[in-house]
């Protein structure tokens, strides 16, 4: 699973973004988006924003859930009440295609690392593949199935932690809310989260 | 509006431009990356006992009152700081508002972080205010118990416009320890307050501009009506929302 994280202000400005891979299940931490994959993210992202504009009036919930998908990348939200944007795509892909594990070597073709952004497939064809060959009883942990409620309830408290870090840091009277967030330690402070629960 | 923060309005007079931009950044979104300039770890500057606004609890509510000798003291140097080089009461009436304004966009988010989870759900977290009615009386409450320790006294709805809501106070404390001279009888330093009313609702998406006026009566000299006025289109969307059902 990769994971690309942005903040969008409340003029659809991007503010911080980061991509970091999971630490479940022997991950490393590292993403691992193929190359045409890491061009598109931001537009999966900006393109979300319509999404969210039609859930905000209606949904009084600051976490919004999944809101889009693209190919087989999911889109969650985290709706600040000052309307900036916590936008969280995930990719899934088998976890055997980590490179720690090695029976990744001995039936490549079994399992595609990420599905083409450009074929049709639809993503749960990849998903049941996934799960079903990934064997070992793990469906339905985080990494591999990002619908379920495991995999939300995570991303919720990834959110939560979010949330807190970046109300600490608009306190600071010389950051406004639609500044970009440059602050090395809430980078630290946002992998850290990831690390923590994705 | 304001884009100046509350500090650095009193100290520098630097403007950011992040926030006048328009939205057209989306388009050049690719470019723009803020996160992965390099030059940032090295001049990163911790102060000596390391720790950074990071390591700070926001939960700090209980002791945290402050004495209000030293409010009527910050909010007297405020109000003449703000008077300097003014052009008339308006224009001194605008530059409290742009003091407060900041001020109420960072208590949207940090009282909406401190608000209790509502129980019967437990993973839901606590709600943003994004109608109308809510928003107010997260303002006549929430805001008003955070600022004043108590809630405010009425909230009204307009007779004559079906944009305008009414906060009233009969006793604030920002004009608890000022008393206006005759021939400036028009102003209300609750014009401070009014701008962290009008930060609440611009964070919140339903944007309103927000006055105060003077109110007082025999029993309430003090008395101070907040008018709220949310623009139209602000209106608009709520009654399609209402008729479509979806509170």
């Amino acid at each position: 699973m990769s994971y690309y994280f942005c903040i969008i202000g409340s003029r659809d400005n991007p503010l911080f973004e980061l991509e970091f891979g999971t630490s479940k299940q022997g991950g490393d931490g590292i993403a691992r988006f193929p190359p045409e994959a890491r061009q598109l993210n931001p537009f999966v992202l900006h393109a979300s924003l319509d999404v969210v504009e039609e859930v905000q009036w209606i949904n009084p919930q600051m976490y919004l859930k999944r809101i889009d998908h693209f190919g087989s990348s999911q889109v969650s939200c985290f709706l600040t009440p000052t309307s900036t944007k916590f936008l969280l795509l995930h990719l899934p892909h088998p976890p055997n295609t980590s490179p720690s594990l090695q029976n990744h070597g001995q039936n490549p073709h079994m399992f595609p690392p990420y599905a083409s952004y450009t074929t049709s497939a639809p993503s749960s064809s990849l998903l049941t593949r996934a799960s079903a060959t990934g064997g070992a009883g793990n469906a339905a942990t985080i990494p591999t199935n990002p619908a379920s409620p495991q995999a939300e309830e995570a991303v919720r408290l990834f959110f939560t932690e979010i949330f807190e870090v970046w109300v600490k840091s608009i306190m600071n009277p010389f950051q406004s809310i639609n500044k970009t967030l440059s602050s090395p330690v809430f980078k630290s402070r946002v992998l850290t989260a990831g690390k923590k629960f994705l | 509006m304001s884009t100046a923060s509350l500090s650095s309005s009193t100290m520098t007079s630097n403007t950011h431009p992040s926030f006048t931009s328009s939205a057209s950044t989306a388009s050049t979104a690719t470019t723009v990356i803020p996160a992965s300039r390099p030059s940032h770890t090295s001049g990163l500057r911790v102060p000596s006992n390391r720790k950074t606004i990071y390591d700070r609890n926001l939960n700090r509510t209980r002791t945290a009152e402050l004495s209000r000798a030293s409010f009527a003291y910050l909010f007297s140097e405020m109000v003449s700081y703000a008077q300097r080089k003014v052009t008339g009461i308006q224009d001194l009436e605008k530059r409290l508002n742009e003091q407060g304004y900041p001020v109420g966009l960072r208590l949207l988010s940090l009282l909406t972080y401190r608000a209790p989870t509502p129980s019967r759900s437990s993973n839901a977290g606590p709600a943003r205010p994004h109608r109308i009615l809510a928003l107010l009386q997260f303002i006549t409450t929430t805001l008003w118990k955070h600022l004043f320790s108590r809630n405010a006294d009425a909230l009204e709805r307009s007779q004559s416009s079906h944009l305008e809501y009414y906060v009233v106070d009969n006793d604030p404390l920002v004009n608890m320890f000022i008393s206006v001279p005759k021939e400036m009888s028009q102003l209300n330093c609750g014009a401070y307050v009014a701008g962290i009313i009008e930060g609440v609702c611009d964070g919140g998406g339903l944007t309103a501009k927000v006055s105060a006026h003077n109110g007082g009566n025999e029993m309430w000299p003090q008395r101070t009506v907040w008018v709220v006025r949310f623009e139209e289109g602000v209106v608009e969307r709520e009654t399609i929302l209402e008729k479509v059902g979806k509170t």
